[in-house]
C-alpha cells in the first residue's frame, strides 16, 4: 500500500506515467467512468478548501465512486480532542482511500503511519502540497512539452506558499531549470528549499521586482499571500498587495509565456489578465482534477490502458 | 602556568568500575545534559561525573562513569549530543568492548520540534523524531515538518 505526502515520493517514472494516465482519461474520460464503482474516498479537510477538496470528489464521482468526508475541523471528531491517529484508524474502516489537508504540519503523515488505506497529503499547514504540485507539473507538461531548459518565476509568498516548495523539488529533478524567485524580504522561501536548489546546483536567483523578471520566463507562477499563515494582521496587510500582476507587465513577457497559479485568487492577477490567452490557471483546475484521478486509480491498483 | 598547577594539585580520581560503561572525551559542559538525557538520573546505580578534567586532546573534557548490567545502553543519544565522545564497555573490571560514536540517522524523544505549526504540537502520544539530513552540517530536522532543529 502506498501513501502520498511529497511529491518525491513518486519517481520521475512514476510521475510520467501518472501524467500519462491522466492525459488517457482527459481524452476519453467515458472510458473510464465506472473503474472506481463500490470504491468510497474519504475527504477529511480540517480546513476549508473549495477546489481541493471538490477536485478530489469530482475525480471520484468521475470514476464511479462515491464520497464521505468533513470539509472542517468543527464538523469533525476533533472538536472533541480525537488524535489524527484514531481519525484514520476509524476512517480506515469505511472507506478506501483519504485526502487530508489539515492546518498543522505532518499531520497526513501521523495519518499514514496508522492508516489501512492509501493516505493523500491533500495541504498540510505551510508545509506540503503534493497533488497541487502533479496539477502544475501536469499543466506545464501539457502546454509546454517537457521540464528540461525552462525558467519559472515564483512570485509572492515563497515563505508559507507550500505549492511553491513543493512545485521547487518536484522540478529540481528535470535537467537545467531556472527558477526565479520573486518575493518580499520577508516572504523568502525557507532555507531548507534553497539548501535544495543549491545542492542540485541549479541556476536560481531571488528578487523583489516582478517586471525585472518578467521578460526571461517561460512560465509564471503566481502565489497568494495566505492570510491564515499570519500571527500578525497587521503583516498580512503589509504585504497583501505587494504583486499585482497586470496587463502593463504581461507586455513585458514572451508571446508563449505561461502564466499559471494554484487559486484562490485575491488581487495579486488582475482581473483584465484573465483574457490573455497566456492566462492558464482555469485551464490549471481541470489538468487538477484529471491528475487525481490517476493519482486515486494508481493508490487503489487500478489499471488505466 | 597557574592552570597547570592546579590541574596537578586539584586532580580528581575516581575508582575503577567493574561493570558498567564510561563516556569519555564529552566537550567540557555537556556532561551534565547528556546525564539527563541519558536518563541516567533515574537509574538505581553509581554515577559518576566528572566535569572540566584536564585533557591533552581537548584541553578540558567531560566524563560520565557508569557502574550497572551492560544491557541496553542508547548510542544514538550520545551521538546525537557529542559524538565525538567515546565509550568504553566494562565487565569484570576490563574493556570488553568500545562501540563506534557516530551522528545518528534518526533520534526520538531526545529534542522537540518547537515548530507551533507542527503535527506534534497537538497529537497525543506522538514520538518527537528527528532525521539527519545533512551529515556534513550535522543538520536534523523533524520527520513531520522537516523544520530543522535549533531554527524555531
Amino acid at each position: 500500500m502506498r501513501h502520498l505526502m511529497t511529491p518525491l515520493d513518486l519517481s520521475v517514472e512514476e510521475l510520467e506515467k501518472l501524467m500519462d494516465m491522466a492525459e488517457k482519461i482527459k481524452a476519453d474520460p467515458e472510458k473510464y467512468s465506472h473503474v472506481c464503482d463500490g470504491k468510497i474516498i474519504a475527504t477529511l479537510f480540517y480546513e476549508p478548501s473549495t477546489r481541493t477538496r471538490l477536485s478530489f470528489e469530482a475525480a471520484m464521482l468521475h470514476l464511479g465512486g462515491k464520497t464521505m468526508g468533513f470539509h472542517s475541523a468543527d464538523s469533525s471528531s476533533a472538536t472533541k480532542g480525537e488524535s489524527v491517529a484514531d481519525t484514520i484508524r476509524i476512517i480506515s474502516c469505511f472507506a478506501d482511500i483519504a485526502a487530508m489537508r489539515h492546518p498543522k504540519e505532518g499531520a497526513p503523515m501521523v495519518a499514514a503511519e496508522h492508516s489501512t488505506i492509501p493516505v493523500i497529503n491533500a495541504g498540510d499547514g505551510g508545509h506540503q502540497h503534493p497533488t497541487q504540485t502533479l496539477t502544475d507539473m501536469m499543466t506545464i507538461r501539457a502546454l509546454k512539452g517537457h521540464f528540461n531548459g525552462m525558467t519559472i518565476g515564483l512570485c509572492g509568498d515563497l515563505k508559507f506558499g507550500r505549492t511553491v516548495h513543493s512545485l521547487i523539488r518536484a522540478l529540481l529533478r528535470y535537467d537545467d531549470v531556472k527558477f526565479i524567485m520573486i518575493s518580499p524580504e520577508e516572504l523568502k522561501i525557507p532555507d531548507y528549499i534553497r539548501d535544495e536548489i543549491k545542492k542540485k546546483g541549479a541556476e536560481y536567483k531571488e528578487i523583489t521586482k516582478l517586471e525585472d523578471a518578467m521578460e526571461k520566463l517561460d512560465i509564471l507562477y503566481m502565489t497568494r499571500v495566505q492570510k491564515e499563515r499570519f500571527f500578525n494582521e497587521e503583516d498580512y496587510v503589509r504585504l497583501k498587495d505587494y504583486y499585482i500582476l497586470d496587463m502593463k507587465k504581461m507586455e513585458l513577457a514572451k508571446d508563449d509565456m505561461i502564466v499559471l497559479h494554484p487559486l484562490p485568487r485575491v488581487n495579486e492577477i488582475a482581473v483584465e489578465v484573465d483574457n490573455d490567452p497566456r492566462a492558464k490557471y482555469f485551464e490549471q483546475v481541470q489538468y487538477g482534477m484529471y491528475i487525481r484521478m490517476a493519482l486515486i486509480c494508481m493508490l487503489l491498483n487500478i489499471e488505466i490502458r | 602556568m597557574a592552570e597547570n598547577d592546579n590541574t596537578v594539585r586539584y586532580k580528581l580520581n575516581v575508582g575503577k568500575i567493574y561493570e558498567g560503561f564510561v563516556i569519555d572525551h564529552i566537550h567540557a559542559g555537556l556532561g551534565m545534559k547528556l546525564y539527563k538525557d541519558l536518563g541516567l538520573n533515574k537509574l538505581d546505580c553509581s554515577v559518576a561525573i566528572i566535569t572540566n578534567a584536564s585533557s591533552k586532546k581537548m584541553g578540558r573534557k567531560d566524563m560520565i562513569k557508569v557502574e550497572c548490567p551492560i544491557d541496553q545502553f542508547d548510542m544514538d543519544t550520545i551521538g546525537f549530543m557529542d559524538h565525538t565522545a567515546t565509550v568504553d564497555v566494562i565487565k569484570d573490571g576490563k574493556i570488553i568492548d568500545k562501540p563506534k560514536i557516530s551522528l545518528p540517522k534518526t533520534v526520538k524523544n531526545i529534542i522537540r520540534c518547537r515548530n507551533p505549526r507542527c503535527i506534534t504540537s497537538i497529537e497525543q502520544g506522538l514520538d518527537h523524531i528527528f532525521v539527519l539530513t545533512d551529515p556534513e552540517k550535522e543538520v536534523y530536522r523533524c520527520k513531520y515538518c522537516e523544520t530543522r532543529y535549533g531554527e524555531q
